[in-house]
């Protein structure tokens, strides 16, 4: 047992944090969900893919450095140590590419990767309707046979930074004859500045406008931008969302850093006494899940696969974040719902920015499969407890 | 990197596992509850047999010169499967003495290490909060400097050890801050509520022990008999306040090497709470699979399930934390590991409790057994409150 990282990946982190230090702007940029926030991210994701720093864990022939599960963990370490912005292209990266890798060909991969990598096309997910959350498999969009590919009907809703993406991905229904709900489902991508494509932003609770909900009336897609068989979208959708919850949406860094920042709060709020076990529980949570997160790196390094344990890794990082900032608010005092905007500043978080990221995080126990659902998934499948109604 | 438990590691909790489950440990746990430990001895001699008792004592001292990561498998083990007697006592007495020898004083280590790595005296140890209260020392052990220190870093165990990683504080000299981190204090085990801490510590099952050795201020000493036992709130943990005998050593030295004592006590604890929460998960698992209400298991209930589902998150978060903490042996790791496996346990035993319904707050089941450790065993050897000042480096 060991926990210690090569020269090789102290080499690597020395490597990022230099760079980083040359390049993480030193006044924080724009919210990414704004319109010129967006386009400020997206010239970020430009400059780290100049110098390979976009995607490192992909092959290099995409754009990545093929950097293992190791290094992957050392550069989102130094990556929200040093502040850096907040990663616009993260739904592509975390959701869209590793499904092209476990069911995309050669072609489909080589046409998409590279400009998600450098942030010219900026993917947003669309899978919720309005009658499918959680029951996901009760979606009602279509797509029609048409020669040369199909044709979309439908809505699509909750749709993270669809108001300002170029392209989506997202499950619709291509066998209404199934004869089950999950089957005759297929995943495909489309451009939403499509003819027959609607994008109307949906503000959401933290007043930022990138939310969006899509209609979607005989919106034509090739065949090339089917991924993996007809029909088989459920399938490879599920194998997307244990990507999503696992090791890759939420990487350890972003939670040591941000719990070293509640930390120098503590301390430069005066130490209150009353409030420091919850600091120290801050501390502790991040601490268990970069070694969680450490052990299942190691667990994947030695050939298994991510499953239901990704559901665990899920409810304890949405929960951890709001205890987190509900610390930081009550450091702060009454004072912080008046504090200005947030971001990072001089080395350091303005209070702002604990406003902006509570309101964040109290939308992580949602999205990504609401932790009602995935709940279920730990007690019915590492559990082994009976299914039941929900 | 590679965070995980080595075959033969594995293989070693497997087969004390396979050990605990022939024996009948429940009526161990009854009847040493009841003043008659005869059960849970021979349970201890065939423990020793299998070399838990070894691990932590140096192979200079006829012990297997383990590392850490192999104490908490152990100790998990014995947790779980509920195991009587001053386990992680004896592994903290083993520690203190093989500190001493390292600071220079290695008469008692090799008059009592032998014993105690063999399993021939069972031993139990006192430290009173008012003793330990540095919070400069140095996180002692860590620097291999020692030729008689067998758990000190890279002293390899050819039956256990697998890498040179596996299990022992890699050395930081020099590394300042964090590593040099406060060392923990005040944590003899609690007794039981309304009962004043006097000058001198309680020790656990001083009573059964043939060996209790008792810290007083820098003196360390062989008590004279163990005065009066009170029962805790589990009847399990029963403790007497031992009375000083013959001195053993005295001075800094003393001082330094029970606050070294103090961190194994916190990682075996943490290891043992682990073990309490993982067996009060299996059985309320099992019960929710067969208790039918409404027609149905309670199991498909989604209030059912969701409170196993985050008993299960508490205890798979806190099990890196213990072996993290086995590695680096920081302060500041070990008192996070004594948090998030104590609280994580406690956690599992009102979810144990409530789910069982009011069969669970029978003595006759033996989830009872289980049920009574969590509270205790997440206040012994560090109190959440003191873990939590430690992780934040204040004293």
């Amino acid at each position: 047992m060991d926990l210690t990282h090569t020269a090789q990946e102290e080499d690597f982190r020395a490597e990022a944090r230099a760079w980083l230090r040359a390049h993480v702007p030193a006044e924080p940029l724009p919210s990414l969900e704004t319109e010129e926030g967006f386009a400020a991210h997206r010239a970020w994701e430009a400059e780290l893919a100049a110098d390979r720093w976009s995607v490192v864990s992909w092959p290099e022939r995409y754009g990545g450095r093929g950097a293992d599960v190791f290094r992957w963990l050392v550069f989102e370490e130094e990556y929200y140590a040093a502040g850096a912005p907040g990663r616009v292209s993260q739904n592509g990266i975390n959701l869209l590419a590793p499904t092209l890798f476990d069911h995309a060909a050669e072609e489909q991969r080589a046409r998409v990767l590279p400009s998600m990598a450098t942030g010219e096309v900026v993917w947003a997910q669309a899978w919720s309707e309005p009658e499918a959350g959680s029951d996901l498999a009760a979606l009602s969009s279509r797509a029609v046979r048409t020669p040369g590919g199909w044709l979309l009907y439908g809505q699509k809703t909750w749709s993270s930074r669809a108001a300002f993406a170029d392209r989506a991905f997202g499950i619709f229904r291509t066998d209404p004859a199934a004869d089950r709900p999950h089957r005759g489902l297929t995943y495909l991508m489309f451009d939403l500045r499509a003819p027959g494509v609607t994008v109307r932003p949906v503000g959401r609770l933290d007043g930022k406008p990138a939310f969006a909900e899509l209609f979607l009336d005989e919106v034509f897609v090739p065949d090339e931008d089917v991924i993996g068989a007809p029909g088989q979208g459920w399938r490879i959708a599920m194998s997307t969302t244990g990507n999503e919850r696992g090791l890759t949406l939420r990487s350890p860094g972003r939670f040591l850093a941000a719990a070293e920042r509640l930390v120098r709060l503590w301390r430069a709020t005066g130490e209150d006494r009353g409030l420091r076990d919850r600091v120290a529980d801050a501390v502790i949570g991040a601490r268990a899940y970069q070694l969680f997160t450490a052990a299942g790196a190691s667990r994947f390094a030695a050939g298994a696969t991510i499953g239901a344990e990704s559901s665990l890794n899920k409810v304890f990082w949405s929960e951890y974040d709001i205890a987190l900032h509900e610390t930081a608010l009550d450091l702060l005092g009454g004072e912080w719902a008046e504090s200005g905007a947030g971001g990072w500043s001089d080395g350091e978080w303005a209070d702002g920015a604990w406003a902006e990221g509570f309101l964040f995080s109290l939308a992580g126990p949602i999205y990504a499969g609401t932790n009602e659902i995935q709940r279920d998934i730990i007690a019915e499948r590492l559990l082994g407890l009976p299914k039941g109604r929900r | 990197m590679r965070f995980r438990l080595t075959d033969e590691q594995r293989d070693f909790g497997r087969s004390l596992d396979a050990l605990l489950t022939a024996a009948d440990t429940p009526a161990a746990i009854r009847s040493w509850g009841a003043g008659d430990p005869g059960r849970g001895l021979a349970l201890w001699a065939r423990l020793a047999e299998a070399g838990v008792f070894a691990l932590a004592v140096p192979q200079a001292y006829e012990g297997a010169g383990a590392g850490s990561v192999e104490v908490a498998v152990a100790l998990t083990e014995l947790g779980r499967h509920g195991v009587p007697g001053p386990a992680v006592e004896t592994v903290a007495a083993s520690a203190l003495l093989t500190e001493l020898a390292r600071r220079g004083e290695a008469d008692p280590a090799e008059r009592l290490l032998p014993g105690i790595a063999s399993g021939e005296t069972v031993t139990t140890l006192a430290i009173p909060a008012s003793t330990a209260t540095s919070t400069s020392t140095p996180s002692p052990g860590a620097g291999g400097t020692s030729g008689t220190s067998g758990t000190t870093p890279g002293t390899p165990s050819a039956r256990l050890r697998a890498g040179a990683a596996s299990g022992t504080p890699p050395p930081r000299p020099g590394a300042g801050g964090t590593s040099a981190s406060p060392a923990p204090r005040g944590f003899g085990p609690r007794p039981g509520r309304g009962e004043a801490v006097d000058s001198t510590a309680y020790a656990l099952d001083a009573d059964v022990a043939g060996l209790t050795l008792v810290v007083a201020g820098d003196e360390l000493r062989i008590a004279r008999g163990h005065g009066p036992v009170r029962v805790s709130a589990d009847p399990a943990r029963r403790f007497a306040r031992p009375g000083g005998g013959e001195l053993l050593a005295a001075g800094p030295a003393v001082v330094a090497a029970a606050e070294h004592a103090a961190r194994w006590a916190m990682l075996a604890t943490a290891a043992q709470s682990l073990g309490v929460g993982l067996t009060l998960l299996d059985r309320t698992v099992a019960y929710a699979k067969q208790r039918t209400q409404f027609g149905t298991a309670i199991g498909s209930f989604q209030a059912v399930k969701h409170r196993l589902a985050d008993t299960l998150i508490g205890l798979e978060f806190a099990r890196p934390l213990l072996f993290g903490a086995a590695l680096t042996f920081e302060s500041t790791d070990l008192a996070a590991a004594k948090v998030g496996a104590g609280e994580a346990a406690y956690a599992a035993a009102r979810t144990a409790l409530q789910i069982h319904g009011a069969v669970g707050y029978t003595e006759e089941l033996d989830l009872s057994l289980w049920l009574r450790k969590a509270r205790p065993l997440r206040d012994a050897w560090g109190t959440p409150s003191r873990c939590r000042a430690l992780v934040l480096g204040a004293s």
